[in-house]
């Protein structure tokens, strides 16, 4: 099986985000970045899959400076079989725009699936791996949570609000990971070692023009103060009471 | 003066609440660009273009209404096709849409057909000259992301609850809109739909959220959480991913960085230490009220209102207050 | 994780992910279990199938053997990581590749390599290494375990050997002795001896206030048959333990920044938290002298370790610079987890909290692998150029 897994370089999600001096980024000082989180379900998902379906390819691809040559080998010391990066001075925040440079390095791949992460951690915005599958104009998944392929064919789960849906796909397909599916394996030393040998190409990204930019960033204004009303069932009543005088929410 | 194009988000034929949330900011865009027209595209079995008309109170002027046995289910090849066509017989300055299942699925695909620009999971948005302008919680709420949107039509998809669907009347007129492509031919069939737990909002719509962690020290414990939810009648159960990583609580449940985000009026953690990830899964909540036996558990410092004491004590104690409460209404 | 001087930027992109993977999978698999190992007193050898898959065993021994061929930085690393969750795992770890598997590498036979190296590293053989005497601890040139070749080329051993980590859990021990009746140490060889041979026994020793998620154990030898083949061919004199030594104590230098980065990080988090007088604790004067010290002297000690660890991958390293980082580190070390264990209070003394396991355990490390004070007598006859050993 041919398998292409998109991934994104992102801050480590536990950060305590401060915004940098040109009021639309955040300060990357002392920031560590990381594979992103569902990304690197999508990575596991990925290489779950060949193992359990023998001999292929998994490959990982990833947009953006030099910097996510780093993230590509931790895909690859994961057990991923080669990367690429489509070389772009900065990653925009228009998905779209991100969606278009990875069709044109997908398409004549012949894959039969591609991941994505349904979303990325920085932008949360969920657009890339969906619009993608739409450029390339195959049946996407877009955020499953359960996935199981076999002969060709794929089913898939879906959260809804206070529901889910199973649907039924043939391959190729896109599918975009949701949490739950798998956690991913942390690579092993050897795999760490390995991963210096596999291919890793560069290559300029054909990014479509952005017209979504970020104008500025702020941090949510901070909650005022709470207290602690009391301690054990003694304090419910005047919880209550606060709930329905000052907060007016009962 | 510019026209607006909405998905209105239907569960077989039942608008959903966020289909009136995305009616009112597009008539709240249209009125200040002239006071265009705002058409409210829904989807859905027969019957559904009836309970659309509704849409006309918050100020859809036209109901474009596509009837089909197969919509039912979510055939989201057939609907997305069906709008982008909409979208480009018609000029439209937006597409609003909400960020639903249902919404992060069509998003996408409509910004790919039509080639035109997308935000998601928008939580204001205002035009300005040629462009349009939104905020969007980003690195998990952790930094509000202030955005340009340039190009028409821009596809906006807004954050469920995080704009009120306010009333706007008008008479909508209803006008029938066949699917663009056969809805039983999509590549992704819906084969089943599973329906969750009966009675509770979900915790995108819920008002109320009781949401329980590892303090609860046991999964049968959490059968008070869901009692207190009841005693509040409008409130939805969410959980901590500790509790959904051990499977007491399914993973749609939980609540986190990497799970729901929520901002109900009120959100009560019972028995949460109040992790970093998991706040940024609920700090936006109007009021939070925490219960945990540990006072220096950070849940306090973003808590507005906290009690000390043991859950298994508390809750039931709460459970009963509320009840009492809600009957004196 | 502290790293206050960007040490950080001076490793390898490789090193780096090393040091991210055996992070992961110390607070995943080690810390929630290592306080109760401790207080029952046993090594969680249920997790030796997954250190072995890691890679952590000889990680530094080549790619060749089954090793992961890491540089000594990234050993080194990998030690910091495992002893930031408890010094006795660590141990575990460093006497498997420093102690077992590097004296084959160094010592055996291509045939003694490709029989136990592999095994070795997939931790289905497990090595422990025999060199200290209940009489003979600082002064193991001075061990009477004795091997008395025979007739037919085969070895007869008799001897005791104690304190010694893995003794009981091992499949194979690498035990120093004399032979053929020379009391000098030029007559000292390694032999690879089967724990299940006739006449070995082993012996938890009990009672320990230190280290107790480890195993350590007295071994005796009564008449032991070794085959000629157990010898290690290229061993010879006081040296070749020496050369093991120096190799565990390097990963030891390091492993000693891992538990001081511990308490530190959990004595800085509880004092950022702990609320008295109205005031977080870390707010006043006395407690931020505590963090203060203890932020500088393990800087310090991250650099000298880094640069230790480029000297030996560059191989111009000396077992007296080995030396002074582990007498520098250990004791550092000591200190930060005992400040860590006061700033903590009255919790400081439940086994739910790390500080006072580490500073227990560290006692142990402070003792073994060579006393502080024989590292402090090494550096000071390399500067004088005397010896004050007697």
């Amino acid at each position: 099986m041919k398998i292409a897994v998109c991934i994104k370089r992102t801050p480590d999600s536990e950060t305590r985000f401060r915004i940098g001096a040109s009021g639309s980024a955040i300060d990357e000082g002392g920031v560590k970045f990381d594979m992103d989180d569902f990304a690197s379900y999508a990575v596991e998902v990925a290489l779950q899959l060949k193992e359990k379906t023998g001999p292929g390819e998994v490959v990982a691809i990833a947009l953006g400076p030099d910097n996510v040559q780093e993230t590509l080998r931790k895909a690859m010391s994961m057990g991923v079989d080669r990367g690429i990066q489509l070389k772009a001075d900065a990653v925009p925040f228009d998905g779209l725009a991100i969606a278009k440079a990875l069709a044109a390095e997908l398409e004549a791949g012949a894959f039969d699936l591609i991941f994505f992460g349904k979303h990325a951690f920085d932008t949360g915005s969920g657009v890339v791996g969906t619009a993608t599958a739409e450029l390339l104009d195959l049946p996407c998944v877009t955020a499953a949570s359960k996935l199981e392929i076999a002969n060709g064919k794929g089913t898939a789960r879906r959260e809804l609000e206070g529901a889910a849906e199973m649907v039924e796909f043939s391959l190729p397909a896109v599918v975009t990971i949701d949490e739950g599916i798998a956690r991913p394996r942390y690579p092993s030393l050897k795999g760490i070692m390995a991963a210096k040998k596999k291919p890793l190409e560069a290559k300029p990204a054909q990014l479509g023009t952005p017209r979504v930019a970020v104008k500025g960033m702020a941090l949510p204004p901070d909650r005022p103060p709470g207290r602690i009303i009391g301690e054990g069932s003694a304090a419910v009543s005047e919880l209550v009471k606060l709930l329905q005088t000052e907060a007016k929410v009962l | 003066m510019a026209n607006f194009l909405v998905f209105a988000e239907t569960r077989g034929a039942e608008l959903r609440k966020v289909a009136g949330e995305a009616v009112s900011v597009a008539r709240r865009l249209a009125d200040a660009t002239g006071g265009g027209e705002v058409h409210a595209l829904v989807a859905g079995p027969s019957g559904v273009g009836q309970k659309a008309e509704t849409l006309g109170r918050f100020g859809a002027d036209v109901v474009l209404v596509v009837e089909h046995v197969a919509l039912t289910t979510f055939a989201r090849e057939a609907i997305a096709e069906t709008v982008a066509q909409r979208a480009n017989s018609a000029s439209y300055r937006a597409i609003v849409l909400g960020f639903s299942a249902q919404g992060r699925d069509l998003g996408p695909r409509l910004a790919a057909k039509l080639d035109a620009p997308l935000v998601s999971d928008v939580t204001d948005v205002e035009i300005t000259g040629d462009s349009l302008t939104v905020k969007h919680p980003a690195y998990a709420n952790k930094v509000i992301v202030t955005l340009t949107v340039s190009g028409a039509p821009a596809i906006v998809s807004v954050r469920p609850s995080a704009f009120t669907a306010t009333e706007s009347p008008r008479a909508a007129r209803l006008e029938p809109l066949a699917p663009a492509v056969d809805p039983t031919a999509g590549r992704v069939k819906v084969v089943q739909v599973i329906e969750g737990a009966r009675g509770r909002p979900d915790l995108a719509d819920a008002p109320v959220i009781v949401a329980g962690g590892r303090g609860l020290k046991a999964p049968e414990n959490f059968k008070l959480v869901e009692d207190l939810a009841d005693a509040f009648g409008n409130a939805a159960v969410g959980a901590t991913r500790a509790v959904t990583d051990e499977g007491w609580r399914p993973h749609a449940d939980q609540i986190g960085q990497t799970g729901r985000q929520v901002s109900p009026q009120l959100y009560v953690a019972v028995g949460i230490s109040g992790a970093i990830q998991h706040l940024a899964g609920m700090r936006s909540s109007k009021t939070i009220v925490a219960i945990n036996k540990d006072r220096e558990a950070p849940i306090f410092k973003v808590a507005d209102y906290g009690i000390v004491g043991d859950v298994l004590e508390v809750v039931p104690a709460l459970t009963q207050a509320v009840r009492e409460a809600k009957k004196g209404h | 994780m502290l790293d206050f001087f960007n040490i950080d930027s001076q490793l390898s992109e490789e090193e780096r992910a090393v040091r991210d993977s055996v992070r992961r999978f110390v607070d995943e698999h080690v810390l929630p279990i290592i306080g109760k190992c401790y207080v029952e007193g046993r090594f969680p050898k249920e997790l030796v199938p997954a250190m072995a898959e890691l890679g952590v065993f000889g990680a530094n021994l080549p790619e060749e053997y089954g090793c992961a061929g890491l540089n000594n930085v990234a050993y080194g690393l990998i030690m910091q990581e495992l002893e930031r969750g408890d010094s006795g795992v660590r141990s575990f770890a460093s006497v498997q590749g420093a102690l077992a598997m590097y004296p084959i590498y160094a010592f055996g036979s291509e045939d003694q390599r490709r029989t136990w190296l592999p095994r070795m590293a997939q931790g289905e053989v497990i090595g422990c290494f025999g060199l200290t005497e209940p009489d003979f601890g600082s002064n193991p040139g001075g061990m009477i375990t004795m091997a008395n070749e025979q007739s037919d080329g085969t070895w007869l051993l008799n001897g005791a050997k104690m304190w010694i980590t893995n003794g009981s859990t091992a499949n194979i021990a690498v035990v120093w002795a004399k032979t053929n009746g020379d009391k000098a140490e030029r007559s000292i060889r390694g032999f690879i001896v089967p724990t299940k041979s006739k006449g070995f026994k082993a012996r938890d020793q009990k009672g320990k206030l230190s280290l107790r998620a480890s195993d350590t154990s007295e071994l005796v030898f009564e008449d032991v048959h070794l085959p000629n083949d157990a010898i290690l061919p290229k061993s010879g004199g006081l040296k070749s333990p020496l050369m093991c030594l120096t190799q565990a104590r390097y990963g030891i230098s390091w492993g000693a920044i891992g538990a001081a980065i511990a308490c530190f990080e959990e004595a800085l988090s509880y004092s950022k938290n702990r609320v008295m007088f109205d005031r977080p604790i870390g707010s006043f004067q006395l407690q931020q002298e505590r963090i203060a010290d203890m932020l500088t002297e393990i800087t310090k000690a991250q650099l000298v370790s880094l640069h230790l660890g480029r000297l030996k991958d560059a191989g111009s390293y000396t077992p007296q610079q080995v030396s002074l980082a582990k007498r520098n580190n250990v004791n550092m070390a000591t200190d930060i987890a005992r400040e860590a264990r006061r700033l903590l209070g009255a919790v400081g003394i439940l086994a739910e909290y790390a500080a006072m396991r580490h500073m227990a355990n560290l006692e142990s490390v402070y003792t073994y692998e060579g006393t502080h004070d024989v590292h402090t007598l090494i550096l000071g006859q390399a500067m004088t150029g005397m010896s004050a050993f007697q």
